[in-house]
């Protein structure tokens, strides 16, 4: 398939999957913020604005200018309508090799954007409708799109997404370390009953931060959605050597794994923000040697002369 | 009649036009009476919904085109327009005609000009035209075809017979919302479809691939073909998309091409693969850097080279715009005369050649009552309807004229036939124009039943194009003869098969509820 398809398929499966992050943990911490005072607020809104990876504008940055730049704004790629916006766009210029069950969803989801109240209530139902939105067009790409190498990519960007979103929302906690209770890091998950059925009785802020970290299991877990990707990695350029790797994403989504799943800890908290750091640059990594090897266009034009 | 069409014989007779679906009684003519009977037995409420739906449908499924930046869906009327079987044998026969002539015309004029050595036109007329590519002279294309895809824009004037108003063979588009219209309106008027039969337009897909196959290079089995689009801010990148993915073909970029060896490849995740035929959906000028534009992004260095080395099939083939050069178009008919001694099937409007004098002084003291268009336009682009014009736009025309007449046509003003089309609270006539697709794998041509139908969505509006508030409508074209009796085939009996299930004895949640109130 073409380099630049395979690009947008997987900046689509990047940016559905991040609209989808980002609402689930926008959805849990509104609820928190609400609660706290004025000043307090305001803090906690410029940090959470961090943890994803955004700065921000101006000073005067509180629960409005939040739900905006994580919610509404439509130029940011931080944002849900940002991110929506430019997954439809991707689809757009993918559109012949995309199913048209995928394209007309995105494509409605994104006529779909400015029909919220921007407040808070608007907010708890915006991130809902996201979070339908994303499941259907997850759902879609997978029953209708045929699972050859152009699905791959599409998987690919969502399970690099997927961990780094679980990464930072893990990172979200020390944000409000104040009564930031793990019950709702892992409603944020959707993995609470989940959790719950495999833990039982041992509950406590180390097995949560172990499940959705190291769960081989759980589809949200950071493990396995590098696991996913390193197996999409492995059918895209199925060489199998004998020896190590030429192949740079699979080592680095290897190395973060294994690191991971192999680390004898006895006191994960502490190592947990380490931990976060790593993924989140693995990712990024990860996504940059993708982009060399699968998509590198040339530079510019450029005519290569004739030998007669 | 329901009351939509009240009062709709008054406007129709007000515009002096033919219309298509009454005769000037308001009588339905016999090819609409099933639209008639279906329209008939709606209300305004239902029609206005319906409408609303499908273009909500166009919305969400993005059937749209970019106009200044912006998507917008093009909108389709519910009333389609209707050919009976018998005027579009006669259509249908004038297009293959004019396009045969028109590629015999091509490989003449990139050629040995036989046309001007026998004075049919003259040479000055082709060295002039703005779309002349002396880049390509002299050498026949990969395939043999030129004009694989063309749009000849046919209209029927007040007395109701159909003339040819400007042929398109260099990138005609408008293909896509043919199909999407089609898919559209089986939801939108289900009950006219029933009793009579329509011709169907969804094999174009198969019918253009096959006949970009055939015009492949010499020597290549399998060929590769690819759609190239100048990218997603192209008015008709919509149309890109769906053509290239109903033939399952790749849609590329300039950017995606590379030509090496007089060959083209494009970029993919495994490597570079050879491309055989390209779509064409660029202008000419900026297909190859190297020899139109220097500037242009858009296209691939070397593709012209790789085309002369007959390397690569380019459809249509480069330099056709001298064919849609509507000096050219004044003299089609003689060309089908010359070329294929024949008549022409299908007659030209009249027009006025400004070159001549006689024609020119005419035409300079009669702007007011005539339309004046500039030879290499298309879209509608710098035409001037003499009637709607004001006095200072007539003289700033007059001044283009005197300094350019090379530059400039002048027809009579067309009425062009009206079509029932939905405006506000009920049905208004409003001009259409039809635009027939015909695709040449080089032994045949076949056009495609029907056609895209455009219409003026403004009252009295003359002017049709899809950038100046046209819409269009699903054009039916009826079968020859309805419903031959088809011999039904013995069919194997459907066995029923049982399905195995486990159904949960206490899943009537709402029994049990009345159960526990009580």
């Amino acid at each position: 398939m073409l380099s630049r398809i395979a690009e947008s398929l997987f900046w689509i499966g990047r940016y559905v999957e991040r609209a989808d992050g980002t609402a689930r943990i926008l959805d849990v911490h509104l609820e928190r913020l609400n609660h706290l005072p004025m000043e307090e607020r305001r803090r906690v809104a410029q940090e959470l604005l961090a943890v994803m990876g955004a700065r921000p504008e101006s000073e005067d940055f509180g629960l409005p200018e939040l739900l905006h730049a994580l919610a509404y704004d439509k130029t940011s790629a931080t944002s849900i309508a940002g991110s929506l916006g430019a997954a439809r766009e991707n689809a757009r210029r993918a559109r012949e090799t995309v199913s048209s069950g995928l394209w007309e969803s995105l494509n409605t989801t994104y006529y779909g954007l400015s029909q919220h109240r921007k407040d808070v209530v608007g907010t708890y139902r915006f991130c809902n409708w996201t979070l339908e939105r994303t499941a259907m067009v997850s759902g879609l790409a997978d029953t209708t799109v045929s699972h050859d190498e152009s699905w791959l990519f599409l998987v690919l960007g969502r399970s690099l997404e997927r961990a780094d979103m679980t990464a930072r929302m893990l990172s979200t906690r020390d944000v409000l370390s104040a009564g930031m209770s793990w019950v709702n890091m892992l409603r944020c998950a959707g993995a609470y009953e989940s959790f719950l059925r495999t833990r039982r009785a041992a509950f406590g802020d180390q097995h949560a931060a172990e499940f959705l970290l190291l769960d081989r299991l759980f589809p949200r877990s950071i493990v396995y959605a590098l696991r996913d990707a390193d197996e999409c990695l492995a059918k895209l350029d199925p060489s199998a050597q004998r020896v190590g790797f030429i192949n740079d994403a699979r080592r680095i989504v290897g190395q973060a794994r294994t690191f991971l799943e192999f680390h004898r800890t006895d006191d994960l908290m502490s190592e947990l923000p380490e931990h976060m750091e790593r993924v989140q640059k693995a990712v990024a990594q990860a996504s940059d040697a993708i982009s060399r090897k699968y998509f590198n266009q040339a530079d510019e034009l450029a005519w290569v002369g004739e030998v007669s | 009649m329901s009351d939509l069409f009240q009062d709709y014989s008054v406007a129709a007779v007000r515009t002096g036009a033919y219309d298509e679906m009454f005769t000037p009684g308001q009588e339905a003519r016999d090819s609409y009476a099933e639209v008639a009977d279906a329209l008939g037995k709606l209300s305004l409420a239902d029609v206005s919904a319906r409408a609303d739906s499908m273009a909500r449908t166009f919305l969400d499924r993005g059937v749209t085109f970019d106009f200044a930046g912006e998507e917008r869906p093009f909108p389709l009327d519910i009333v389609p327009r209707v050919i009976p079987a018998d005027e579009w044998t006669v259509l249908e026969k004038g297009v293959a005609q004019r396009v045969r002539a028109l590629e015999a015309f091509l490989n003449d004029v990139y050629d040995k000009m036989a046309v001007v050595t026998d004075g049919v036109i003259p040479r000055q007329l082709v060295t002039t035209s703005a779309h002349f590519h002396r880049q390509v002279h002299g050498f026949e294309p990969a395939g043999g075809v030129r004009v694989h895809i063309s749009g000849i824009d046919v209209v029927r004037d007040a007395a109701g017979t159909f003339r040819v108003l400007e042929d398109n063979v260099r990138v005609p588009s408008g293909v896509s919302y043919v199909l999407e219209n089609r898919r559209a309106m089986a939801k939108g008027l289900p009950e006219a479809f029933g009793q009579q039969l329509i011709r169907p337009v969804e094999e174009y897909p198969r019918r253009l691939l096959s006949a970009l196959r055939k015009t492949a290079p010499a020597g290549v089995d399998d060929p590769t073909v690819v759609v190239l689009t100048p990218g997603v801010f192209n008015s008709a990148y919509f149309e890109h998309t769906l053509l290239a993915g109903l033939m399952g073909v790749e849609l590329v970029e300039g950017r995606d091409l590379i030509c090496r060896g007089n060959r083209v490849y494009m970029r993919t995740t495994a490597g570079e693969q050879r491309v055989d035929v390209i779509y064409k959906r660029i202008d000419d000028e900026f297909l190859d850097p190297l020899q139109f534009r220097s500037d242009s992004m858009l296209g691939c260095p070397g593709l012209v080279n790789a085309a002369r080395a007959g390397g690569v099939t380019i459809a249509n083939a480069v330099g056709n715009g001298v064919a849609d050069d509507k000096l050219v178009y004044s003299y089609v008919p003689d060309l089908i005369r010359y070329y294929l001694n024949e008549e022409p099937v299908i007659a030209n409007v009249d027009t006025f050649r400004l070159e001549e004098k006689e024609a020119r002084e005419y035409v300079l003291d009669n702007l007011a009552e005539l339309v004046v268009k500039p030879v290499d336009g298309s879209g509608g682009k710098g035409l001037v309807i003499g009637p709607d014009a004001s006095r200072d736009e007539l003289e700033a025309l007059r001044q283009r004229v005197v300094a350019d007449p090379r530059g400039w046509i002048a027809q009579p003003v067309l009425q062009l036939s009206t079509v029932p089309t939905l405006g506000g609270d009920k049905f208004g006539p409003r001009h259409v124009d039809l635009r027939p697709f015909a695709v040449n794998d080089g032994d045949d041509v076949w056009v495609l039943p029907g056609g895209l139908t455009r219409v003026a969505l403004k009252e009295g509006s003359l002017i049709v194009n899809s950038s100046q508030g046209g819409g269009s409508k699903d054009t039916w074209v009826l079968a020859d003869s309805p419903q031959v009796p088809v011999e039904t085939l013995p069919r194997p009996t459907i066995s029923i098969r049982e399905r195995v299930s486990v159904w949960p004895v206490e899943s009537n949640w709402r029994d049990r509820q009345s159960e526990q109130q009580q």
